[in-house]
């Protein structure tokens, strides 16, 4: 059942354009979206993550977590050493076994992304760059444009952006949509071609899962490629029932406008059973459609290495360790 | 009808021990116990391949903080373990009476030997450096010293026969382990898993930490050889594999142990002869070292 309201200005004929006219038509249509059924919401997820998945079926959702997996280091004693390691094991996962598939981006600083698109030359590895004062985004706009915009001039084939939380939270929702048209314009590069734009909500910040349901939609509207969870800086990172509900707001969105966005939960997914529930979810929400890197990903770090333990498990027969995957 | 006769008696829950809880086995299952004439004594938990696998993962958490630890806190609470199960002394009485088919004033006898050997062990923490390690003469202007440093995760086959081996045999596997640093993933003995699994409630309330000790009961045949397949395991203590043949046999799980480089100690030659009240010398306690040694400049 979509959940866009039958009250919702710019409904009709799948346009949306002038929902954001002003302040007050898109506050009538974010505060229009039904509310969401948190009991309802919670149980969904939770039985969703009790699928058994086993043997072949289990190897093909490894091999698609792997691929689906946003390799990340955003730390502030990050080094350019660091970030090429990075790309090599991002290049060859698993250097035991050249079957494994390689992952979909490496997601670094600006600052990092010269040497992260230098060591991935020649592969289909998006480098992705945080963007816009991550994490808190708190710095004026000429700063976050030219953070972007160095970010996209350096090389960057997709920008995260975090949303200002501060403005969503006291209502200036036409703020957050402009800053996001700003940041989708700052993507563009010389030759017409733009960087893809996933926007970070920090959904541990936005309190509700009215919230976050509004978030989703302003973020779409606004003409976001990707929404994202999490920074993976705060307590309450991507949580399954967080990720189902925006998974429902991308698949009423395409309903809506035809228009696909795709969806990356970050933070907090450790290990493989973690990836299944994840992957589990999308196959029942959204269907084939977005089970590819392409419209799904996992912003994670350790949880590479728990895939490729169970990797070997399922290909050797015998428990691998942490000694047989690299240090990270 | 009087009060007493409405008294239904509580039966006791057996569980697993991993990771300092309580767990059912993964599997859900449960497979019934009987003392040594057949009788029925209580349901325990069947674990499987993947409790041993998530007790490994607990037990390798483990490892760093408990080898962290000084030897001389390691034998206070290796002693807390003495006092504690002292405290316990009628029900692992009765337990170890009806796993090994003894009387109880032997049953009672195998107790006070396993608590001694907790203390025996306590006392062994701080002094094991100086019989595996200490000061190598060298021909040239160093100090060249050798410390012995725990091996890691110990996957040990607890004892499935010999006088006393329910309660004193599991203790004689588990305290020379844990007492030089390493942490254990124990295949509980597969008849007599009762005692072991009451072990557990005892480590708990003795200030070992959770992990250190973790208790698996059900099928020797499929838990030992996870634990010696396992990547993550470092050492296997094969104390119970006398199985002659199938993969719970003493040679099949030597050979898988091979594939990792564990170290194996081997059972004893004829189990079911072995008398756990012996005293059981340094061999074990010296099996899960390693030796780390360093060069230290002399002068200047």
């Amino acid at each position: 059942m979509s959940t866009l309201a039958a009250n919702a200005p710019g409904a009709t004929g799948g346009g949306l354009a002038d929902v954001a006219a002003s302040e007050a038509t898109l506050r009538r249509f974010l505060h229009g979206l039904p509310g969401v059924d948190q009991v309802g919401l919670e149980s969904r997820a939770a039985t969703l993550g009790t699928r058994s998945i086993k043997t072949t079926a289990k190897a093909f959702a490894i091999d698609l977590a792997i691929s689906m997996i946003d390799l990340t280091t955003l730390e502030g004693a990050d080094t350019v050493g660091k970030v090429r390691s990075l790309c090599a094991k991002g290049l060859s996962p698993d250097p035991t076994d050249r079957t494994a598939p390689h992952v979909a981006a490496i997601c670094v600083y600006p600052d990092m992304v010269a040497t992260a698109k230098d060591a991935l030359r020649g592969s289909d590895i998006q480098v992705a760059s945080v963007a816009t004062a991550f994490p808190s985004g708190r710095a004026g706009m000429p700063v976050k444009l030219a953070d972007t915009a160095e970010a996209v001039a350096a090389g960057a084939d997709e920008i995260d952006m975090v949303i200002d939380r501060g403005a969503f939270l006291s209502g200036r929702y036409l703020e957050v949509f402009e800053e996001i048209r700003a940041v989708k314009e700052a993507c563009r590069r010389a030759d017409g071609s733009s960087a893809h734009l996933k926007v970070i909500f920090e959904t541990g910040e936005l309190q509700t899962y009215d919230n976050v349901r509004r978030a989703s939609w302003l973020a779409m509207i606004a003409g976001a490629d990707f929404i994202k969870t999490s920074t993976g800086k705060v307590a309450v990172n991507a949580t399954p029932p967080v990720t189902l509900l925006m998974l429902e707001a991308v698949r009423d969105f395409r309903a809506a406008t035809g228009t696909q966005v795709g969806v990356k939960p970050a933070g907090g997914i450790r290990t493989t059973k973690d990836a299944m529930k994840y992957l589990v979810m999308v196959n029942e929400t959204l269907g084939d459609d977005w089970l590819s890197p392409h419209w799904f990903r996992f912003g994670a770090s350790s949880l590479l290495n728990d895939l490729l333990m169970q990797r070997q498990k399922l290909r050797t027969g015998r428990y691998s360790g942490p000694d047989y995957v690299t240090v990270d | 009808m009087s009060e007493t006769a409405m008294r239904i008696e509580v039966f006791k829950t057996y569980k697993l021990y991993v990771g300092g809880k309580f767990p059912r086995s993964e599997s859900g299952r449960v497979y019934e116990v009987t003392d040594a004439k057949g009788q029925w004594l209580a349901n325990a938990p069947l674990g499987t391949r993947k409790d041993a696998r998530d007790a490994v993962v607990a037990a390798r958490a483990a490892v760093k903080g408990w080898s962290g630890t000084t030897a001389y806190n390691r034998g206070q609470v290796l002693y807390r373990v003495a006092e504690m199960l002292q405290g316990r002394r009628e029900q692992f009485t009765a337990e170890v009476a009806a796993a090994e088919g003894l009387g109880a004033k032997k049953a009672a006898a195998l107790v006070d030997a396993a608590i001694d050997r907790w203390v025996w062990y306590a006392g062994w923490t701080d002094k094991v450096a100086q019989i595996a390690g200490g000061a190598n003469p060298v021909a040239g202007p160093f100090f060249n010293l050798s410390t012995p440093e725990p091996t890691g995760v110990v996957g040990v086959v607890a004892p499935r026969a010999g006088h006393g081996f329910s309660l004193l045999g599991l203790v004689s596997v588990i305290a020379p382990a844990i007492a030089t640093g390493n942490t254990v993933v124990v295949a509980a003995a597969e008849q007599a898993p009762l005692p072991a699994l009451s072990l557990g409630e005892v480590l708990a309330t003795s200030d070992v930490p959770g992990g250190v000790v973790n208790l698996i009961s059900g099928r020797t045949a499929d838990i030992a050889p996870t634990l010696a397949s396992h990547q993550d395991v470092n050492a296997l203590d094969l104390a119970g594999a006398i199985d002659p043949e199938g993969p719970g046999a003493a040679a099949a799980l030597e050979a898988a142990a091979a594939d990792t480089l564990k170290r194996v100690v081997r059972p004893a030659a004829d189990p079911s002869a072995a008398d756990w009240t012996a005293s059981p010398g340094t061999g074990r306690l010296l099996s899960f070292l390693e030796t780390k040694t360093v060069w230290h400049p002399m002068g200047i």
